[in-house]
C-alpha cells in the first residue's frame, strides 16, 4: 500500500474517534451542568477540559475566560478552530476522500453523508446563536460514528488498509480515555460526576455488572484504565493497537515496515504489558496529573513512531529490488 | 468553404433524437416515448430528487476552478435517456475507429518520418511550431506505436441528423465515469425499463481499459504494475481518478508518492519501494515531469521523461499527444485517414474556417454574428465567441482579437445541434445535446464502448454542454432499432 494511504487512513481513523471523542466529552458536560453546583465549579470543570485537550491557550486568545457556552461553542462548532469536533469530522471526511477508492464505497457513503448531514445541522450555529438542543446534535455524532465504524466492521477487507484505519482509531481512545481521567482527576470529583463520566464512556452498565457497588473514584478508574473487556478502556486500546500494529509490520514479508518498525513494535508491547499484567492496588498511589500525563506522552510517542515508520514518506533510496 | 454560413435568423430546424419532423417517436424509442408520456411532472421531479440526493451521498461531485477550494458541485443529472437505434451506432462506431487509428499513425509519423509533412497536405509549421508538439519524442519508440490509448471524440448531429465530429480529445479526456455512474443510477431509479428492453451495456469498459494498459507495458515485464496519476484531491476530475484506480483494482497515485531511480519509476509503499510499469497519468504533458517541462510542476515526477524515453516505464496517453487534437490541426484529420489508410473518412469534420488563412479570415470577419469562433488552444467552452447569442459589443471586442492574431482562431458555422426531450423545470423540453465516445486502442484491436457521455445545455436555446459552464449530462442508450414494444409496464 502506499505510505500516503496509509497516512489517509490512520488520520481518517484518528479524526473519526476524536469527533466522537469530543461528542462524548461535550456531552459529560451538558450532564453536569444539569446537577446542582456553582458557577465557579463548571467554569473549572471546562479550564480542566480545555487543557486535557492541549486547547486552553487556543480557546483564551479566541474568547478570553472561561465561559461554558463559549467553550462549548468552540469545542463543538468552530469551524475556524481545527480542533472542533465539526473540524474533526470534516478532516475525517477528506481524509476518507483522499483513499475512497481504498475503502469500500459503503464506508465511504457512510462517512459523507455524516459530514453532509451534519454541515446542514450546524449551518447556521455561530457563538452568538448557539444551536438548540445542542445535546441532539451530540447523540448524531455518536450514532454516525457507530454506524461508520459498524460498516468497516461489515465491509472491509481485513487487510493492511483496514489495520490502519483501526490503529488510528485504537491510538486515538487510548489518547481520548487517558485525557478525560486527567482532567477528571484533579477536580474535587463526587460520585455524581463520576457517573457522568461513565455514562459519556457508556460505561456506566458494565460498571453496574462488574463491581455490583457504589460509584466510586477507585472504581471507575480501574475499569477505564485497566479492564480488557470494557471497550474504551486504555487497556482495551491498547491491546487493540497491539494487535493492528503486529498484524501491519508481520504481514510485509521483509520491506521497511518490520524492519524499521522493530522498536515501535517494542514500545508498544512494553506499554500494552503494563496494563495487561498491572494492578490497580499498586498504581493507585502515583494516580495523578503527572501520571496522566506522562501516559498521554507515551501514547503520543507511540503516534509519531508510527507516523515515521509506516506512513511518512521515506527516502528515495531504492534498498533491495 | 463550400457550406454557406446560416444568416440570422434563418437557421433550420435542429433534429430530435426522440422525435421526428412530425412530433411523432422515432421507431427505435417510440417503446420508451410511450412510458415517459404516462409519467406525471410530479414523479419524474421526484426522481431526480432522489438521484441528486443519491450522487451528493456517493460524491460524485467536481470543483469549478474560480470557486472557493474545496467547493463541491453536482454535475446536473438528466433522467431521460438520449437513445440511439443499434444501426446508426455501427456506423458511428466505425467511423470512430477509422479516426483514431488514422490519428495514432499520424502521431507516429510526426515523431517520426514526417511523411505527411513531406506530402505537403498540413503547413509543417502547423505541427513543429505547435505549442504541444513535443520534440523530445522525436524517434522514441512507444509499445504498439500507439499514443492515444484512450479517446474521447466529441460527437454532434447536425440539422439533418448526420452525425459530425466537433473536436478530438486526446489527452486526458474525461467523463467515462459519468457515463457509467449516470448507467447505474438509471438502473436503480427505472430498473422495469432495463428489464423490458435491452439496452447495449458499458459496464465492461474499465476491464477493457485495464487489459489494454497491461497490454502496453515495456517489452519483458511479465504481470506489470498498472497506477493511475492523478493531480489531487482538489482537482475537478478527482472522483473519476478515484472511481476508475477503484474500478481497476489500481493504485490512485499522485507526484509525491513516486521517484525515478536507475531509470525506472518506483511508488513510495508501507512495505517499500514497488515498480510502477504502465503508467495511466490524468495529469497534463507540461506538469508530469519538472526536469523535462514546467519546472515548477509538483504534480509530477522528477526524471520520468528519462525512464519513459528509455523504455522502462509506459504513459498512456503518451506524451505530445496534444499536437493531434489542437483545434488548428482539426481540419486536416479527413485528409489524415485518406493519406494513411487510403479511406474516405466515415464520419465528418464540422465545416471549419482556418482563420491564417487570408480568404477564410476575410469571410468570418464578415459574417462574425452567425458563426462559432474558437481560439485554437481553448478548452472547456472557455475563449469562444457564438456569434448568435453574443451582443454586438461582445462581437466588436472579439473581432480585435481575432484580427491581432488570426492564427489562434478557427470558425464554424453556428451548428442547430440536435435536441433530446429533457426534464427541466417547465417539464420535458427539448434541449441542445452532443455526445463523446470513449474510445480504447492497442495495435491490434480498437474497442469503443457502445454509447459514451451525453452531455445536455440545460438553459433553453444554449449551446455550450460543458460541465464548467452548466452544462448537464443524460444516460446514453444504444438500442435495438425496432425493440419490442413496453406495454406490459406498469405506469
Amino acid at each position: 500500500m502506499l505510505s500516503r494511504t496509509a497516512d489517509h487512513l490512520f488520520w481518517m481513523g484518528r479524526y473519526l474517534e476524536r469527533a466522537e471523542h469530543l461528542a462524548r466529552l461535550l456531552d459529560a458536560h451538558h450532564r453536569q451542568s444539569l446537577l446542582p453546583r456553582s458557577a465557579a465549579t463548571l467554569v473549572t470543570n471546562w479550564q480542566a477540559t480545555l487543557d486535557s485537550l492541549s486547547q486552553s491557550a487556543a480557546y483564551h486568545q479566541a474568547h478570553g475566560a472561561v465561559r461554558p457556552d463559549a467553550a462549548f461553542h468552540f469545542l463543538a462548532f468552530d469551524r475556524e478552530h481545527p480542533g472542533s469536533l465539526v473540524s474533526c469530522l470534516q478532516s475525517a471526511r477528506e481524509n476518507a476522500r483522499a483513499v475512497r477508492g481504498t475503502i469500500t464505497a459503503e464506508t465511504w457513503e457512510a462517512l459523507n453523508a455524516a459530514w453532509l448531514e451534519a454541515r446542514t445541522l450546524t449551518a447556521h450555529v455561530t457563538a452568538d446563536a448557539p444551536m438548540r438542543e445542542g445535546n441532539a446534535f451530540l447523540e448524531f455524532v455518536k450514532d454516525r460514528a457507530h454506524l461508520v465504524h459498524g460498516v468497516i466492521t461489515a465491509t472491509m477487507l481485513r487487510d493492511e488498509a483496514h489495520a490502519f484505519l483501526r490503529l488510528g482509531s485504537y491510538l486515538e481512545r487510548a489518547d481520548g480515555t487517558v485525557r478525560l481521567l486527567g482532567a477528571r482527576w484533579s477536580d474535587e470529583t463526587n460520585t455524581a460526576d463520576w457517573a457522568v463520566v461513565l455514562r459519556s464512556l457508556s460505561a456506566f452498565e458494565p460498571y453496574r455488572r462488574l463491581y455490583r457497588e457504589a460509584v466510586s473514584r477507585d472504581r471507575v478508574t480501574e475499569l477505564l484504565l485497566l479492564q480488557d473487556s470494557m471497550p474504551r478502556s486504555v487497556h482495551r486500546a491498547l491491546t487493540q493497537v497491539n494487535d493492528y500494529l503486529r498484524s501491519i509490520a508481520s504481514g510485509g514479508g521483509g520491506g521497511r515496515g518490520a524492519h524499521a518498525g522493530s522498536e515501535t513494535l517494542r514500545r508498544a508491547g512494553e506499554l500494552h504489558s503494563q496494563f495487561q499484567y498491572g494492578r490497580y492496588a499498586d498504581w493507585a498511589p502515583q494516580l495523578g496529573a503527572e501520571f496522566f500525563g506522562t501516559l498521554a506522552r507515551r501514547i503520543e510517542d507511540l503516534g509519531s513512531r508510527i507516523a515515521q515508520d509506516f506512513l511518512v514518506p521515506m527516502s528515495t533510496s531504492v534498498e533491495s529490488n | 468553404m463550400t457550406t454557406p454560413a446560416f444568416t440570422s435568423g434563418q437557421r433550420p430546424q435542429p433534429y430530435d433524437e426522440m422525435l421526428d419532423a412530425q412530433g411523432q417517436p422515432r421507431t427505435h424509442c417510440r417503446g420508451y416515448a410511450d412510458w415517459l408520456a404516462r409519467r406525471s411532472t410530479g414523479w419524474l421531479a421526484e426522481k431526480r430528487a432522489e438521484a441528486d440526493a443519491l450522487f451528493h451521498r456517493v460524491g460524485i461531485t467536481f470543483a469549478v476552478y474560480g470557486e472557493d477550494e474545496g467547493t463541491e458541485r453536482l454535475i446536473p443529472f438528466d433522467v431521460v435517456p438520449r437513445s440511439m437505434p443499434r444501426s446508426e451506432w455501427t456506423l458511428l462506431e466505425a467511423g470512430l475507429k477509422q479516426r483514431v487509428r488514422a490519428l495514432n499513425v499520424f502521431l507516429h509519423d510526426i515523431y517520426h518520418d514526417q511523411d505527411i509533412l513531406r506530402a505537403g497536405l498540413i503547413p509543417p509549421e502547423q505541427v513543429l511550431g505547435n505549442s504541444q508538439y513535443r520534440p523530445e519524442m522525436h524517434g522514441i519508440h512507444v509499445p504498439g506505436g500507439t499514443y492515444a490509448h484512450i479517446a474521447g471524440i466529441d460527437i454532434v448531429r447536425d440539422h439533418e441528423g448526420r452525425f459530425r465530429v466537433l473536436e478530438d480529445n486526446l489527452r486526458v479526456p474525461s467523463g467515462v465515469s459519468y457515463m457509467l455512474e449516470n448507467r447505474k443510477m438509471m438502473m436503480r431509479l427505472f430498473p422495469d425499463l432495463f428489464t423490458s428492453q435491452a439496452v447495449a451495456p458499458v459496464e465492461h469498459y474499465p476491464d477493457v481499459l485495464l487489459e489494454n494498459l497491461k497490454r502496453v507495458a515495456p517489452a519483458g515485464v511479465t504481470d506489470p504494475t498498472v497506477a493511475l496519476l492523478t493531480p489531487g484531491a482538489y482537482n475537478s476530475a478527482y472522483f473519476e481518478h478515484a472511481f476508475l484506480a477503484q474500478q481497476m483494482g489500481v493504485e490512485l497515485v499522485e507526484g509525491q508518492d513516486l521517484f525515478v531511480r536507475d531509470e525506472r519509476l518506483w511508488m513510495r509503499t508501507t512495505r517499500g519501494p514497488q515498480r510502477i510499469d504502465v503508467l495511466y497519468r490524468r495529469l497534463d504533458d507540461d506538469y508530469l515531469d519538472p526536469l523535462a517541462f514546467r519546472v515548477d510542476s509538483t504534480l509530477g515526477v522528477p526524471g520520468l521523461l528519462n525512464a519513459y524515453r528509455a523504455g522502462r516505464v509506459t504513459i498512456a496517453n503518451a506524451i505530445g499527444t496534444g499536437v493531434a487534437d489542437d483545434k488548428s490541426i482539426y481540419p486536416y484529420v479527413p485528409e489524415m485517414i485518406r493519406f494513411y489508410l487510403g479511406e474516405t473518412p466515415l464520419v465528418d469534420n464540422v465545416d471549419t474556417w482556418i482563420l491564417r488563412r487570408p480568404d477564410d479570415l476575410a469571410h468570418v470577419l464578415a459574417n462574425l454574428p452567425d458563426l462559432v469562433v474558437k481560439e485554437v488552444h481553448g478548452a472547456g467552452g472557455y475563449g469562444m465567441l457564438i456569434g448568435p447569442t453574443s451582443t454586438k459589443a461582445e462581437i466588436a471586442a472579439f473581432r480585435q482579437l481575432i484580427i491581432a492574431h488570426p492564427e489562434r482562431y478557427i470558425a464554424q458555422p453556428t451548428l442547430a445541434l440536435s435536441t433530446s426531450p429533457t426534464f427541466v423545470e417547465s417539464g420535458l423540453a427539448p434541449r441542445h445535446v452532443d455526445l463523446r465516445p470513449f474510445v480504447l486502442s492497442t495495435r491490434d484491436e480498437i474497442t469503443v464502448v457502445p454509447g459514451g457521455l451525453t452531455r445536455v445545455a440545460l438553459r433553453q436555446g444554449s449551446l455550450v454542454v460543458n460541465s464548467s459552464q452548466g452544462g448537464g449530462t443524460k444516460d446514453t442508450w444504444v438500442v435495438e432499432d425496432a425493440p419490442a414494444p413496453l406495454e406490459t409496464l406498469p405506469c
